[in-house]
């Protein structure tokens, strides 16, 4: 592997912009290791050489003109198949948007592109962001790095296993359930979900409206913070938009200093279903934040117990209303459309073709949900829950500053052990939901190797709303101490691909 | 007891325009079961006088100015489409015969 795939997002873009190294050399680089790997690993859906080469040499001719671009120029990153992108397929990772080309960009994506960003290509993810595995794209599941026959979580696996298997210095993700923490967690790099409305969802492909929020993923706390400043921001064309300043996350993340910071660690999160090598590295995470300065207190969140149930009514709820727009009519497959069918039966048959399974038991779980006779009892005290959860964190960011948990209850597990066992693979996301339910913010950040299984196990911090930079603080912090006692990144003690 | 039978994912099928073979519906059935029935648990939270969050920040209707602007050419908006005529999308037969 040539030197250039090891270095920092924040390191490439600094030689690049002092011509150093060109934009293109970089890209060409990652290319090559894309190449080299992707038969092993499955994380793009979509690689175009020619239009990543177009992009790096383009920003090379605008750096040459002198002009100023972001810290970022020129640096490779990884694109959730979830945002639309003009020059490029989205699928989403369904049969239902195979070969679509969308006519406009996602803010996201235009944002990366002003920024001088080079996108590499699309990455695989559970069809509409539905799971914690990659498992249900209609394109094939992506191989943990760490281990080939492990998921590389979800649903941002693509994106997490492109920059775990150095594909891509950078890649973006979408968390509606942990969907880019999770994934984060299990390929020890490091994920955020950022305040919800800090990062635009238009043209993301909509799965839970209220709840879906686009992040960064990188392999360390500083470039997460470049990439999350780089799209992060009001956006005019998304009404749930916050109308605030970018939290300063940038700084947080060069400061690392955390004395006197309290810390709150989840009572409710650990026991029954907590892999032990797990809850070791989180203890011992927690020990970390102690001696580094932070007052360490439990704090109970009694209504955390009923997130999941929650979730799992409102999310379903939200995709069955967001989906219907898949109607076979203005964009993506029809199917039977032979003269003689109604514009119903196509429909219908074209979903039922154009959709896999966990988006179909998704749907209909949804409509079940929000079908008179049902709403009060499933949707509507979903919706009750939701403001407890609220309350919970409301209450505990007045004692402490921050709180903490593993990020996920066990390590990657293999591939196929929980595809048809829906209730077992939601689970999975079992410590990241609640602050979906609440939009805060929160990380994660590698903090180990469980002792069972020797794969990575992730520590997540949470951040009352707009308190990005204190999960960006807290995130360097540990990974600077970790970084000193392991002798460089967790990542560095991944078996060659 | 089961909290949710075949006949009502047939019916859940019908609403949802999915037109799943007999199989699946054996096999949603099944798995839909064992899903509501967990989800169910938020019955056991006292909520009664709780107001419901439909979202999670405290955002209200939110306006832009009403000004023209450049949108999608009918080019690039029928450009994903499944068949065109005329510049319009062209669809099945939305009506019955007789009406």
């Amino acid at each position: 592997m040539t030197e250039l795939l090891r270095k920092t997002a924040a390191e490439l873009g600094e030689l690049i912009a002092g011509r150093e190294v060109s934009a293109a050399e970089v890209a060409q680089a990652h290319l090559d290791r894309i190449a080299e790997v992707e038969p092993k690993v499955n994380a793009f859906l979509h690689v175009n050489a020619e239009t990543v080469l177009a992009q790096a040499r383009a920003v090379d001719e605008r750096i040459a003109r002198g002009e100023r671009l972001g810290p970022l120029a020129g640096v490779p990153v990884a694109h959730k198949d979830v945002f639309t992108t003009k020059d490029m397929p989205t699928t989403a990772g369904s049969k239902i948007l195979e070969g679509w080309i969308p006519p406009y960009d996602a803010t996201v994506t235009s944002r990366l592109r002003e920024a001088g960003l080079v996108i590499l290509g699309k990455t695989n993810l559970d069809e509409f962001a539905m799971g914690s595995s990659t498992e249900n794209s209609a394109y094939g599941p992506t191989h943990n790095p760490w281990d080939l026959s492990r998921i590389p979580g979800g649903s941002s696996g693509g994106a997490s296993a492109a920059v775990a298997a150095y594909e891509a210095p950078l890649s973006t993700g979408t968390d509606t359930g942990g969907s880019i923490r999770q994934p984060a967690a299990v390929t020890g790099i490091v994920g955020m979900k950022p305040t919800y409305g800090g990062s635009s969802r238009y043209g993301v492909i909509a799965f839970a409206s209220s709840l879906d929020t686009p992040g960064p993923f990188a392999r360390n706390v500083l470039d997460a913070a470049l990439l999350h400043e780089a799209f992060s921001g009001h956006d005019v064309m998304d009404s749930t938009s916050i109308h605030a300043e970018v939290p300063a996350v940038v700084e947080a993340a060069r400061q690392a200093d955390i004395a006197g910071l309290r810390v709150g660690v989840v009572k409710e999160f650990g026991g029954e279903g907590y892999q032990p090598g797990v809850l070791a590295r989180f203890r011992e995470a927690v020990d970390l934040l102690e001696s580094l300065g932070a007052k360490v207190v439990e704090v109970s969140c009694p209504s955390f117990a009923y997130a999941l149930p929650a979730y799992y009514l409102i999310a379903p709820s939200e995709c069955s209303s967001n989906l219907a727009r898949f109607d076979a009519m203005r964009y993506g497959l029809r199917v039977g459309d032979d003269g003689t069918r109604s514009a119903e039966e196509v429909m219908a048959l074209t979903r039922a073709a154009g959709f896999g399974p966990e988006v179909k038991r998704r749907i209909m779980l949804g409509t079940y949900a929000l079908s008179s006779g049902y709403y009060d009892a499933y949707y509507g005290q979903a919706q009750k829950v939701r403001t407890l959860i609220s309350r919970d964190f409301d209450a505990a960011f007045h004692q402490v500053d921050v709180l903490v948990s593993p990020t996920t209850p066990t390590t990657a597990f293999p591939i196929g052990e929980r595809a048809d066992d829906p209730m077992a693979m939601y689970l999975a996301d079992l410590c990241t939901i609640p602050t979906n339910l609440a939009g805060n913010a929160a990380i994660s950040v590698p903090c180990g190797l469980a002792d069972e299984d020797g794969l990575p196990v992730g520590l997540q911090i949470m951040a009352p709303v707009l308190g990005d930079d204190r999960c960006y603080r807290v995130g360097a912090a540990v990974e600077r101490a970790l970084e000193d006692r392991w002798g460089g990144p967790l990542l560095a003690k991944a078996p060659a691909l | 007891m089961s909290a949710i039978t075949r006949d009502e994912v047939a019916h859940l099928a019908r609403l949802s325009r999915l037109a799943l073979a007999d199989e699946e519906l054996d096999h949603f059935a099944a798995q839909l079961d064992q899903i509501v029935g967990a989800v169910a648990r938020v019955a056991e939270v006292a909520a009664d006088d709780i107001p419901p969050s439909s979202h999670a920040l405290p955002l209200t209707n939110v306006f832009r100015p009403d000004e023209v602007r450049r949108s999608l050419t009918p080019e690039q908006a029928l450009s994903g489409a499944p068949a065109v005529e005329d510049d319009r999308f062209r669809v099945p037969r939305i009506l019955g015969e007789e009406a």
